[in-house]
């Protein structure tokens, strides 16, 4: 496997070192510079899909969108508004519960930006690579919901109220068919590491997940229903709901703290749908047959870090790709469909969701069974690349003989 | 030097998160300092390197817990539910239940011999996440009874080969049972409204 960030991030520290810096600041060092590449990240997407939503918004409704501010198209827009909204007043209600109301934005924004430590954008360029990754990537996007909620008790008013309670309780049933579907593909890849699902579906289009068998395919489709749920999306914006409710959760706030709430969906946006890419539509590969192979081999094979590098650059940019279509997929879904309401919400995901995704993970799960009576253990094709599948990495745990000699080493190292 | 400063950071939210939960007296104030600990204690298992342990307190605790709590408020919040003001009397047991607990904590801490766990235990290092994997993978591979820790560590000797499939489903078929209980509860009680106003039994 390629080096990950993390590596960089020893690999800057030891640079750093080099200059007679003392070891704790070049390690802070290091860590700024990882936490504004993905605070880049964080802003980089949010301000591309504010454009896009007001572009994409304006075509649907027969209107040209932004067409002054950089040029003919608007590209300046995002920063025009952002400029706006700092500029503006930033006020606290006199009922509102003053503390709570200013912490709530950052509670959004920060759970919001560190979903994105554990995101891989290509083969190893991931900040933080666990085993668990995905584990942890929800449990961090699920606490999302406690910044809007209380957003929403916190200003002190109806409105507000009314657009949190129904945020909580819309969030809190559609974690449950999300979770299952993205359970899906962990059984099909055999890994909750992200990088790990990634690189598995390397070869040709019927590689991806998604085409794995007829469950994931259903699966996919389920999943990208409750993660437009899940970020507060039309037809699921019961939140926010501004012909109810004024604007929800949102109503009291004002200028830059209003503006993180927007960044943080933006930003969500973009990691579920980062997500669905890697679990599903096959990560950072093209999934042109030939072609990944061509790819893989200086990925892997080579030993100049120079193409290891183009390449994976070439595979952010699929990946980023791949991650916008389907954004602009929620933003044509906002524009196109009326809202629900908030019945009609909890009954989609408690008597439909929920049912669907369980059949598609007790299908997942009995699918290979019904394979090998067929006689083949999977319609899948072997990746590309120098991954072994995992079950072969499981047989070498197993075996005691691997293992001591580095637990002992490793109690070598941090005994006294 | 970088834990040491990073667990004093962690070590402090955790304690005045949970001294916040304490002094103050809004419900939601309460919930969010409550939040506050738990998150921070989740940094705690991150410094220990426990990530899966760290990410279900997140998950469980942070992400869950407490959303239903504060929903819970939320729903109920006016009047007299909403500021919590305790009496002398439950001032005085309340602080003695926790001198209590804590003392009993402070004991257990003082009572373990740290000199001589400092090379029994090897802590998941990076360097022993690479052959082993992180902890999720050897609590996966407990879990259908392959131990990975009996080799190494305090639990060398014992030599357990016990899986723990089975207790696992024990307590997730317990789980469905009270959400079905729950789920007939409510249902019973709204019987029993449309029975008086008059619907049939």
């Amino acid at each position: 496997m390629t080096p990950t960030l993390a590596d960089t991030a020893t690999t800057i520290q030891s640079i750093l070192q080099g200059w007679s810096i003392s070891e704790s600041l070049a390690m802070f060092l290091a860590a700024v510079i990882h936490v504004a590449l993905v605070a880049g990240f964080f802003g980089l997407p949010a301000g591309i899909f504010i454009w896009a939503e007001r572009k994409i918004s304006g075509r649907i409704q027969d209107r040209l969108g932004p067409t002054r501010v950089g040029g003919k198209f608007g590209w300046l827009q995002a920063i025009a508004d952002g400029g706006k909204l700092i500029q503006k007043e930033d006020l606290v209600p006199e009922d509102a519960d003053g503390p709570l109301f200013r912490v709530a934005p950052y509670v959004v924004v920060v759970s919001s930006l560190a979903a994105l430590m554990f995101l891989p954008f290509s083969d190893g360029w991931i900040a933080i690579s666990l085993d668990i990754g995905l584990y942890l990537m929800l449990a961090v996007m699920s606490l999302e919901v406690i910044g809007v909620i209380l957003a929403g008790y916190a200003s002190g008013s109806k409105w507000a109220l009314f657009g949190g309670m129904r945020e909580a309780a819309q969030m809190v049933s559609y974690e449950i068919p999300m979770s299952i579907c993205v359970v899906i593909p962990i059984i099909t890849a055999g890994s909750l590491n992200l990088n790990e699902i990634g690189g598995l579906q390397s070869g040709h289009l019927g590689n991806w997940i998604i085409f794995h068998d007829p469950f994931s395919f259903l699966a996919f489709f389920v999943y990208f229903v409750c993660a437009t749920a899940s970020c507060k999306r039309a037809p699921f914006d019961l939140a926010e709901a501004e012909s109810e409710l004024v604007a929800g959760f949102l109503t009291e706030y004002s200028g830059f703290r209003w503006s993180f709430f927007f960044l943080a969906e933006y930003a969500s946006m973009f990691t579920v749908c980062g997500i669905a890419v890697l679990l599903f539509l096959g990560g950072w590969h093209t999934g042109i047959p030939g072609l990944d192979g061509i790819l893989d081999g200086p990925r892997y094979g080579s030993d100049a870090y120079v193409w290891t590098w183009l390449t994976n650059a070439l595979g952010f940019g699929v990946f980023f790709g791949k991650a916008s279509v389907l954004v602009c997929v929620q933003i044509w879904v906002r524009w196109t469909l009326p809202r629900l309401r908030i019945d009609q919400v909890m009954m989609t995901c408690l008597k439909y969701l929920v049912p669907i995704s369980c059949v598609l993970f007790l299908g997942a799960v009995i699918w290979p069974l019904a394979l090998s009576f067929s006689g083949k253990t999977t319609i899948w094709g072997t990746p590309t690349g120098e991954r072994a599948a995992p079950t072969m990495r499981l047989e070498s745990i197993s075996s005691p003989a691997d293992q001591s000699p580095t637990a002992s080493t490793s109690n070598g190292e941090t005994g006294p | 030097m970088n834990d040491q400063v990073l667990f004093w950071i962690f070590a402090i939210l955790a304690g005045g998160g949970a001294i916040g939960v304490v002094i103050l007296q809004d419900i939601v104030r309460m919930a969010f300092s409550l939040i506050i600990s738990l998150g921070s204690t989740a940094g705690l298992f991150f410094l220990l390197d426990a990530d899966f342990v760290a990410a279900t307190q997140l998950l469980v605790y942070v992400g869950g817990t407490l959303v239903l709590l504060i929903f819970g408020v939320m729903l109920t919040a006016s009047g007299p539910f909403r500021r919590i003001q305790m009496s002398s009397g439950e001032t005085f047991v309340g602080a003695a239940v926790g001198l209590l607990f804590f003392s009993m904590i402070a004991f257990t801490v003082i009572d373990v011999e740290w000199e001589t766990l400092k090379g029994s235990h090897s802590p998941v290092t990076a360097a022993a996440t690479d052959e082993t994997g992180s902890t999720s993978r050897a609590i996966g591979l407990r879990l259908v009874g392959i131990a990975a820790d009996t080799e190494v560590g305090i639990h060398k000797d014992r030599g357990e080969k016990t899986g723990y499939l089975l207790p696992f489903e024990i307590v997730s078929v317990h789980l469905l049972v009270v959400l079905v209980g729950a789920a007939y509860l409510a249902r019973a009680k709204r019987q029993e409204t449309s029975e008086a106003t008059g619907g049939d039994a």
